[in-house]
């Protein structure tokens, strides 16, 4: 059988497509964190526990009230978005013309409350979501079998990331968005509400990385930790990708998948780190990022 | 600096010199102690730079090996521990602030919270530290030689006067010419350079001063406590120094102090009462810190006496 | 003048603070038997040892008579929240200012490392229970250190050896990459080699990774019989749920290094079955088990692990020690167990080893299909039983200086 790079052509399609599979996940969580950064400047710390909490929003539902995973990919976002908007409301608003390490500081602190609050009700061991039944069972692709659900992760990622990326970048409300957050004043001036849409915005983030949670649900367990395992990685994308740049967390979020697969496979020891390592060469050669714009 | 200060200081330092002998347990000073250290170092950064560094823990933690490992395998006094810890956060400080220095605010932060995962990531693979057990059994020895350490309260008066000495140093740089500079890079780069100032030197020596006195805490502590673990390498204890300070007051010269008190009295009394709430409070402390507390206890304690003294 | 008030008020609060947070030299008490248990009780192994070890102490000091000659028996317990720093913090502060009379060690082999050197330094007996390191007993090992309940060599020795005769000749691990992952790895090669069989292949993931899919697909690709999973806690769960995920579990059998009975109530029977496991005990194992399970169930709301179920024992045993010397003085009490037989509802004819090895059976379990279990947490078959000194490090292969 054909080799690439000492491994059999099987197996390398193999850790390409999971590969892929990891990124678009990848890309999933660092949109939520782009867009907050981007739009608001704030680094949003708690992304992680927002996570964490659209997972457990799901399980929940499904444990106490027997609503499928389907409606929970609607009622979770929203349920967190609504959190989002009250923690906009009640505690960032005041940030806003601060140094932004505050905000960073502030969301730290709000994802330890959130996290220790659930390891308090729920233990750390995890809670089991099962795979939806319309998404069960697997496809033999020929170079390996994957799971339905996978090959799901990697649609409804892609198609939530081109569609936010399109309401930002192309449309009227993205428009107001990106101009409102440049010089709120001028266009409040003209009638657009600015400090609704940045709560919407702030609202918008957090549902973003609830829905992510709910895709990861039945991959991972649903544990209280499950946020601050990821949310370095995530942040580690989005800076590579560039702060300000949706686009550069999405496709930096892919690209980072598939290095990892890589890496598993050649140096799998070194897979959690190489993120880090990949981010210190990028900043010392763009420091903006790869797609970011010159602060 | 003003009578009144120096006055409480001299309070406080009676205080810590009679501690072990009226009862209060020599361990847990010690303990507080190293954090106060490692806080006033990082605090050197933050509050009299302006540089906000997310990896400090690489700098402890490295140099909290390095020292047991020296004193352990090495048999080395533990003077000379010290010093190989102090000078490991030194190089540590040097590689990273090489790396960081070019970039400002947000990147400066994460590009150090990157180098210092790398510096885990060796710590856990390292045979040398033993991996997730730890580099245990690192004895205390004899201080030159000569004055053996076993007894905590001789150990205590060591500590003691290692961390005095290193709050006079840290005072001695702060209020020097090159104090002056840094505090002058904090509140405005651009004016800085442009009055011909090599800033990137500065932020550099800065730095390494910070990293190797963050070293120095960390060869402390593997003395006091005996071993160095993981722990002291994790992203989460940068991010334990970075609350000490902002709890207790950035830019002030006690206020790191304060703040590591109350950070690890905390989680020593949470210790015993179980539970995820040791988490969720040290969280509702940063929130309030950041909401309604930024100068944190003694910049507000300053900033109220300094209102008072207007009025009157 | 109001500064000098106002600043030394300040110093004064100051100090304060630091008074009332830091424990004063109290009087060591002789009138109470004090039990200390530091473990982790929020974090990632709270669930198996965690509040559940503390109910299984208090329910041994309970059925010991709440007393022993008029003392009374006391437990206190911490949260070393996995930080050995902590860990060693306690127990230092605990033997010299609460007169802990014997300290049991929860879960984390780090931390039980370091709060086993502080036992010894202060000359205190100190039992291991949560900790799974064989270093306990092995080159760390001290007069003062008793291991009770499992270590890795035992892991290694039935798991490997049970599932090699069973038929599973070939193995791929799944490795964490971090020192305890590592030892797995290496004493299970050793056993699965030594019984014929061969080891083709591993590859070792970093700790805590996410997502195991593409270390699967290697093991996968190795067509070997056995996937052995060098792994722990989360690490573990995720590895399974994944295996089920693509199918792996069609065509391999997972042998679980360390494996809990509360991973697999969380993973559940569907994920987990046909799996094989060592363990030190089982609450579905007899009478006597199932009765004492029962009383654990109505305070808990769920079945002791066997970590839980050492906790009982070692503090039965030593209470029973303590009683029969009729004091509490550390020499005594070490003496009387190291030569002492232990029956209770954890082991029978267990006995203490010159390196401080608890001798007691230890079972290769099968997780059994969701058809053939009667109730919930009926999860296990036991399969073997590996009696005495079975499933332990030799002589020869100790570096303990105490045994010789």
């Amino acid at each position: 059988m054909t080799e690439i790079f000492g491994i059999p052509i099987q197996a390398f399609l193999g850790q390409l497509m999971l590969g892929l599979v990891n990124g678009a996940f990848y890309a999933m969580l660092s949109l939520g964190l782009a867009v907050i950064f981007g739009l608001l400047d704030i680094v949003n710390f708690a992304h992680g526990a927002l996570y964490m909490v659209g997972a457990f929003f799901a399980w929940i539902m499904l444990d106490k009230w027997e609503v499928n995973y389907w409606f929970a990919l609607i009622l979770a976002p929203l349920a967190v978005g609504v959190l989002g908007v009250i923690i906009e409301r009640t505690m960032l608003k005041r940030l806003y013309g601060l140094d932004p390490l505050y905000g960073l500081l502030l969301t730290f602190g709000l994802s330890l409350i959130l996290e220790g609050i659930f390891r308090d009700q729920y233990g750390v061991s995890g809670q089991s979501y099962p795979v939806p039944e319309a998404l069960q069972g697997a496809t033999n692709l020929g170079f390996m079998v994957l799971p339905n659900y996978r090959a799901w992760v990697v649609l409804a990622s892609l198609v939530v990331c081109i569609g936010t990326w399109f309401v930002i970048e192309r449309t009227r409300l993205g428009a107001y968005l990106r101009a409102g957050t440049e010089n709120s004043k001028l266009v409040q001036a003209f009638g657009v509400n600015v400090p609704v849409m940045v709560m919407l915005t702030y609202g918008a983030g957090a549902a973003l990385a609830a829905f992510a949670g709910v895709l990861a649900a039945p991959v991972y367990q649903v544990a209280p930790q499950m946020g601050s395992n990821l949310i370095i990685i995530v942040f580690a994308v989005v800076v590579i990708g560039g702060m300000g740049s949706i686009l550069g967390s999405v496709l930096t979020g892919l690209g980072l998948g598939v290095i990892e697969g890589f890496t598993k496979v050649f140096y799998p020891e070194a897979s959690n780190v190489v993120v880090f390592v990949i981010m210190a060469i990028v900043l010392m050669v763009r420091p903006a990022g790869l797609f970011g714009k010159e602060a | 600096m003003r009578p009144q200060v120096r006055n409480t200081y001299l309070a406080l330092l009676a205080i810590a010199i009679v501690a072990p002998l009226v009862g209060l347990y020599p361990v847990f000073v010690m303990k507080l102690l190293c954090f106060a250290l490692f806080a006033s170092a990082f605090n050197l950064l933050l509050g009299f730079t302006g540089l906000l560094s997310f990896g400090h823990a690489a700098f402890f933690g490295m140099a909290a090996y390095v020292a047991g490992w020296v004193v352990k395998t090495q048999g080395w006094t533990p003077e000379l521990g010290l010093v190989a810890g102090a000078l490991s956060g030194a190089a540590l400080g040097l590689v990273f602030g090489w790396v960081a220095i070019r970039r400002q605010g947000i990147y400066f932060a994460m590009v150090t919270l990157a180098l210092s995962q790398m510096v885990f990531f060796f710590c856990l693979q390292a045979p040398f530290t033993g991996g997730e057990d730890g580099l245990q059994g690192v004895p205390r020895g004899s201080l030159f030689g000569l004055l053996p350490l076993a007894d905590d309260t001789t150990m205590y008066y060591v500590v003691l006067a290692v961390c005095v000495a290193s709050f006079l140093g840290i005072l001695r740089i702060v209020t020097s010419p090159f104090g002056q500079v840094l505090k002058m890079i904090r509140e405005n780069e651009p004016r800085t350079t442009s009055l011909g100032y090599d800033v990137d030197r500065y932020k550099l020596l800065a730095f390494v001063l910070s990293a190797s006195l963050a070293g120095l805490a960390g060869s402390l502590k593997t003395l006091v406590m005996g071993f160095a673990s993981l722990t002291d390498v994790t992203w989460q204890t940068s991010g334990e120094v970075i609350l000490m300070n902002l709890l207790g007051g950035v830019g002030t010269f006690f206020g790191p102090v304060l703040g590591a008190g109350i950070v690890i009295a905390l989680q020593d009394m949470l210790a015993d009462k179980a539970g995820a709430w040791v988490n969720v409070i040290i969280g509702v402390i940063f929130v309030v810190c950041v909401l309604a507390f930024r100068r944190g206890v003694v910049g507000e304690l300053l900033a109220f006496i300094e209102r008072r003294r207007v009025r009157a | 003048m109001k500064m000098k008030k106002l600043f030394a008020a300040g110093a004064l609060a100051a100090a304060g603070i630091f008074g009332a947070a830091t424990p004063a030299v109290a009087q060591i008490s002789g009138d109470v038997i004090r039990i200390g248990i530091i473990t982790d009780m929020s974090s990632v192994y709270a669930d198996i040892d965690g509040q559940g070890g503390i109910e299984a102490i208090k329910m041994a000091i309970a059925d010991a008579g709440g007393a022993i000659n008029g003392k009374k028996i006391e437990v206190i317990y911490a949260d070393h929240q996995n930080k050995p720093d902590i860990a060693a913090t306690k127990a230092r502060e605990w033997f010299d200012t609460q007169g802990v009379d014997m300290l049991i060690g929860g879960t984390n082999s780090g931390t039980n490392l370091a709060m086993a050197k502080v036992a010894a330094e202060k000359k205190k007996p100190f039992i291991a229970v949560g900790a799974a390191s064989s270093a306990l007993t092995n080159d760390q090992c001290t007069p003062y250190t008793l291991h009770w309940a499992y270590d890795t060599t035992a892991l290694a020795k039935g798991t490997g050896a049970a599932v090699v005769k069973q038929g599973g000749k070939t193995w791929f691990f799944l490795t964490a990459d971090y020192a305890f992952g590592s030892q797995l790895q290496a004493d299970t090669t050793k056993v699965v080699e030594a019984n014929g069989g061969k080891v083709v292949g591993s590859v070792r993931a970093p700790l805590n990774a996410n997502d195991f899919s593409s270390f699967l697909l290697q093991a996968q690709g190795s067509k070997a019989q056995i996937l052995g999973l060098a792994n722990a806690g989360g690490d573990t769960i995720n590895s399974i749920k994944a295996a089920n995920e693509f199918g792996i579990t069609k065509t391999m059998k997972l042998a679980g290094l360390l494996v809990f009975i509360n991973d697999i109530h969380s993973l559940g029977l569907k994920t987990t079955q046909g799996m094989y496991l060592t363990d030190s005990w089982y609450w579905n194992q007899s009478a006597e088990t199932r009765a004492w399970a029962r009383k654990f169930f109505e305070k808990m709301k769920r079945m002791p692990s066997s970590l839980q179920a050492a906790d009982y024992s070692a503090v039965t045993q030593y209470l029973a020690a303590v009683k029969s010397t009729g004091s509490d003085d550390p020499e005594k009490v070490l003496t009387y167990l190291k030569k002492a037989k232990f029956n209770d509802i954890f082991m029978k004819g267990g006995w203490v080893r010159g390196d401080g090895r608890v001798i007691h059976d230890m079972y290769l379990m099968q997780v059994k299909s969701p058809d053939k279990s009667t109730e919930p947490w009926d999860y296990y078959d036991v399969k073997q039983v590996f009696k005495g000194e079975e499933a332990w490090t030799t002589k020869a292969e100790s570096k303990c200086t105490l045994w010789k």
